[in-house]
């Protein structure tokens, strides 16, 4: 697409987005339409109502040159488009909600003026002046006069910028505020509350400060389910062990589930009146407590959630060491323990420290399980929970909070840049060579086995109980009568002249399933349109805009939802309460993945197929369509599996993000569970899981995978790399 | 006079520090086969992609045809190319690989695709349309690859080492189709290779080319017959390279003083005095005793059509290759090498 044709369909856009949508977004939707509140905004200029709005309608004939397509003055467009856009943010933020306008905006305009937020004229309008932006750049010749990567290079910007960056500096500024004042002193005061870094619990028996707390939760998840995860590896990839698929098939459980289900389950078998407690109580006489929920409850609910996915990466790393170089010690006389020691273990340490590093990460950003199993425990992602829903609502504790949080996810991801470098990915389909690998070490196969299997059993069981515990009548109780009771509270259906959805579970079912059904293309095709761009091609400010769209990777859950509520609170960007915030906290959340999958596939796809496609006159895009996009299927497929799993099983964003009318199935089970009904919340998690699967699978049979000969087939459905915690 | 096919002038490509291509100028004429040839790193795959845009030049001026293409991108210069890997689209029929030119240049499928079958035919593939690559054999990927670069009608073809995926038996008969290939239709192609047999095989001109820059540029028989110097005697065909000192030389003959035996030998027209001379190793003969440069024979294999030896002179050591049918000299020997031809090198 040239600079040109870009230029034009830019201008078209923003002319329709003056003249027909709405301006103002609005709760009564398109009522009085021309007229009143739903008016665009060539009306609500005529008519004199928001006059301070005319400097905009007049970028377009100033921009119309540019259609002539005689020698397109890219200066004048990037004038226009910019122009645009800052006048359109500009007044938004100076009048905003009553008395909320700036003091200039009072003078000129009159005390007391006001208006709403943004709507979708505003939101077009926005989207067209951006792409007169990248047309002017694409007629300077930029991004080599290619209008398709120009916009989509300033498009994406523009959008990481709106829902990463913007956000995470209102946090910034929140923090800093105190009483209505910016002040420095505050947000130091905050960020070194006591509250965060008290070590009181190692003198006396009062609580720690919460960072001390996530640290130590973090740490011990990291190093246990390493090593768990590598007995897994080690049995599965060198034990003479029939295991593997059982293995591979609880891998996949965690990766669909709501994490707090185990939780759930795990206050089924060990919570006051849990199976477990009664047995051993009645039994052995050991006396009830309630030691499940603390530290040592979450900890293993976390261990159980993560180390299938420790596994599944160590089992990768651990098939890639090529056996030719455990034969050459072999050879030279080294038993096995020796080879082990020597060879196989130095070799592992690098993917060792990645997974403690993933595992770390992923404990640090957790917030179902503590909420649900933390009891008196408090960790940074919870205590900003309750900052902001709780009783003490204080903004500015919370902001300082999530910035403590997040400091500590980035720290984590530098240090494992730093540390491993541009290695990052770990191949799950090793190539070995021809060589056989070596079986373990007797008395290492022994250990691992005797942690892997209990541990095997555990995890089977704890999924059992959900199962379990959907069709009886109250587990927890140990009334074990087969019931469909909590079904039916949940699921009702009736027939009054057509199906009335009565259950009480419908409405969130509804709503996420909606939500994750919009937002998983979205983000797949933004993730793999920007990982085709950073794969395949160069332009200036790459780095840049890599760096920004990953960054969204190690911003937590909590923090993202918290700087949702800060700064799209208010006009002109107001968005709370609405279900496409939430489609927006979705995508911009699981786009790493995304890109991650896409950025792989790409470096499967050997350049001398684009290169053959340009020396026969193919444009950039025209090889994207043909070439690069039909190859790239399983990629495609397993972000799209991903990021609908991942919008389904998502907790700690959008818990401050619903609202009654749009209510998530996942917050709407963690309101069961604090409400004590844990067998209904259970009963909700096993449909979840269900309608999950049945998307997963579908998903790879419709997009599939793609024949490229008939004995090979790329397939889609290989475990998918690193998962963000929800 | 007609325009060169290609003319580069003063161009140069710089990757960070390395100098891959330093200043090069050359016009190669039309309707000719053009080989790039030279050691791993000697810049002659760079040239090729400074041909065909895939790299934009550094400095200098490059014309295809007479157009000026310096900072043209790739897509829109009139060239194509026949990869080393062949890049054929995995997901596409051999069809949709050989009319994917036409079809993405804006050409109805029904024409491209009457194109591509006629394309496909004349180069022996008729009946393989509906296969995908992964299908083929290598040979057949190649003239895949070829077809789907021929049915553009490009100004000129360029070939990236396209033998070196193919085994030892299948490459002389497939240099020996695109050499006919090449006649048949006049293309001017620019092919590129580390193989001296092959570029002195189906070459109309070799370029040499050695870090960055053309050794020298000439017909196969001028490359190997008369070197510029001791690097691209060496590569054109293994040469011994010995001091000697020019007496006398006249009519195609020569007498020299080498490792202070006087010898008569063949010789171009060449100044007196100290002079490097290279001797290929079929142009020197042994015999037990007569005229010529005393030495050992140090090693001795038979190759089934030639011996090869190794022989230890007051020279240097000389490689020396003989016939079969020649008398054999076991390992220790003691021969003597008389020096039919030699070259004497510029440099």
């Amino acid at each position: 697409m040239g600079a040109t044709s870009l230029a034009r369909a830019a201008l078209a856009c923003a002319a329709f987005a003056i003249l027909f949508p709405p301006w103002y977004g609005l709760e009564g939707g398109l009522a009085g339409w021309p007229g009143g509140d739903a008016a665009p905004l060539a009306v609500l200029v005529a008519q004199g109502r928001s006059w301070w709005l005319w400097p905009i309608p007049l970028a377009l004939p100033a921009a119309a040159p540019a259609l002539t397509g005689r020698g397109t003055n890219g200066r004048l467009l990037i004038a226009c488009g910019a122009g645009a856009l800052a006048w359109a943010f500009l007044q938004g933020f100076a009048i905003g909600t009553p008395g909320q306008a700036w003091g200039i905006a009072e003078t000129l305009a009159g005390v007391g003026v006001s208006q709403p937020a943004f709507g979708w004229g505003a939101a077009l309008l926005i989207a067209g002046a951006v792409g007169l932006v990248a047309a002017g750049f694409a007629a300077q010749g930029a991004f080599g006069g290619d209008g398709f990567i120009s916009a989509l290079v300033l498009g994406s910007a523009a959008l990481l910028v709106a829902f990463v960056f913007a956000p995470l500096l209102t946090i910034l500024s929140a923090a800093a505020v105190e009483a209505g004042q910016i002040s420095p002193g505050a947000m130091l005061a905050r960020l070194g509350a006591r509250e965060a870094w008290s070590l009181a619990c190692v003198r006396g028996s009062l609580g720690c400060g919460v960072v001390w707390n996530t640290l130590a939760l973090a740490v011990l998840t990291g190093i246990l389910s390493t090593l768990l995860g590598l007995a897994f590896a080690l049995l599965s990839a060198r034990g003479a062990v029939r295991g593997g698929r059982a293995f591979r098939a609880l891998a996949i459980l965690p990766l669909i589930t709501p994490p707090f289900v185990v939780s759930l389950s795990l206050i089924v078998l060990f919570g006051r009146t849990g199976v477990v407690t009664q047995f051993l109580s009645s039994v052995f006489d050991i006396p009830r407590s309630r030691w499940i929920y603390g530290l040592p409850g979450v900890l293993l609910a976390q261990l159980l959630a993560f180390t299938p996915i420790a596994f599944m990466l160590l089992e990768g790393a651990v098939r890639q060491i090529a056996p030719s170089l455990e034969e050459a010690a072999a050879t030279m006389g080294a038993r096995r323990f020796t080879v082990f020691q020597t060879v196989t273990w130095p070799l592992l340490r690098p993917s060792l420290a990645a997974v403690f590093l993933l595992g770390f990460v992923e404990s640090l950003s957790d917030f179902g399980n503590p909420l649900v199993l933390g009891g008196d425990f408090d960790v940074v992602a919870t205590r900003i929970f309750f900052a902001i829903a709780g009783a003490r609502h204080d903004p500015g504790r919370a902001a300082a909070l999530a910035l403590l949080l997040f400091g500590l996810t980035l720290g984590a991801f530098a240090l494992q840049t730093a540390w491993l470098g541009r290695r990052r990915y770990v191949t799950l389909t090793g190539k070995g060579d021809s060589g056989v690998a070596a079986p373990l070490p007797r008395g290492l196969a022994i250990a691992c086995g005797a942690v892997a299997y209990p541990w095997l059993t555990f995890t089977a069981v704890v999924y059992a109980i959900i199962m379990l515990g959907a069709f009886v009548h109250d587990i927890g109780r140990g009334d074990m009568t087969f019931t469909w009771r909590h079904y039916i509270t949940a699921f009702a259906v009736e027939w009054q002249n057509g199906p009335a959805f009565t259950g009480a579970a419908w409405d969130s079912l509804f709503s996420t399933v909606e939500v994750a059904a919009i937002s998983a293309p979205l983000t797949a095709s933004l993730g793999i349109l920007l990982a085709w761009l950073f794969a395949r091609q160069t332009f200036p400010g790459r780095r840049t805009l890599e760096f920004m769209a990953m960054l969204s990777f190690a911003i937590p859950g909590t923090v993202v939802g918290v700087s949702y509520i800060l700064a799209f609170n208010v006009p002109p960007v107001e968005l709370t309460g609405t279900s496409l915030v939430l489609v927006i906290c979705f995508v911009f959340r699981n786009l790493p993945v995304g890109m991650r999958a896409g950025i792989a596939a790409l470096a499967q796809i050997d350049r001398s197929l684009d290169e053959a496609s340009a020396t026969m006159g193919a444009t950039a895009v025209s090889t994207l369509r043909r070439v690069i996009l039909p190859l790239l299927r399983p990629a495609i497929v397993a972000a799209l599996a991903y990021a609908f799993v991942q919008a389904m099983t998502a907790v700690s964003a959008v818990i401050f993000l619903v609202s009654a009318r749009h209510n998530l199935a996942t917050v709407y089970i963690v309101g069961r569970v604090e409400a004590g009904e844990i067998t209904l919340a259970i009963a909700y998690c096993s449909v979840l899981i269900v309608i999950m699967l049945a998307v997963v699978l579908g998903i790879d049979r419709a997009v599939g995978s793609v024949r490229i000969g008939r004995r090979a087939e790329v397939e889609a459905m290989r475990p998918a790399p690193l998962p963000m915690a929800a | 006079m007609a325009e060169a096919a290609i003319r580069f002038d003063s161009v140069t490509k710089t990757f960070g520090a390395v100098r891959a291509v330093d200043s090069v100028s050359f016009d190669l004429p039309r309707g000719a086969l053009v080989t790039l040839l030279g050691p791993s790193g000697c810049g002659k795959t760079t040239t090729l992609r400074l041909i065909a845009g895939l790299e934009l030049a550094d400095s200098g001026y490059i014309e295809i045809e007479g157009s000026d293409v310096t900072r043209l991108a790739a897509a829109e210069r009139r060239i194509a190319m026949v990869f080393q890997c062949y890049a054929l689209f995995p997901h596409m029929t051999v069809l949709e690989n050989v009319a994917y030119g036409l079809a993405v240049n804006g050409a109805r499928r029904a024409a491209a695709e009457a194109e591509a079958r006629a394309m496909l035919a004349s180069l022996g593939l008729e009946g393989y349309e509906a296969r995908l690559p992964a299908e083929l054999s290598g040979g057949q990927q190649q003239r895949v690859a070829v077809a789907r670069a021929l049915v553009l009608r490009p100004k000129v073809l360029l070939f990236d080492e396209p033998l070196s995926n193919l085994d030892a038996r299948l490459r002389r008969r497939v240099r020996e189709d695109i050499r006919d290939l090449q006649r048949r239709l006049g293309l001017s192609i620019v092919y590129v290779t580390h193989d001296q047999q092959e570029a002195l095989a189906v070459s109309d001109l070799v370029v040499v080319m050695r870090e960055g820059r053309i050794a020298q540029m000439g017909t196969p028989t001028e490359l190997y017959e008369e070197p510029a110097d001791a690097f691209v005697a060496d590569f054109m065909g293994e040469a011994n390279v010995l001091a000697g000192e020019i007496l006398f030389a006249e009519g195609g003959k020569a007498r020299l003083v080498v490792a202070g035996v006087e010898v008569e030998t063949a010789m171009r027209l060449a100044a007196r005095g100290a002079v490097k001379l290279a001797v290929r190793p079929e142009a020197v003969t042994l015999a037990e005793n007569g005229s010529g440069i005393p030495g050992r024979v140090a090693r001795a294999a038979f190759l089934g059509k030639i011996r090869e030896y190794e022989v230890e002179t007051e020279a240097g050591t000389l490689f020396v290759t003989s016939p079969a049918a020649a008398p054999a000299y076991p390992a220790g020997a003691a021969v003597v090498c008389r020096l039919e031809r030699v070259i004497p090198l510029k440099a």
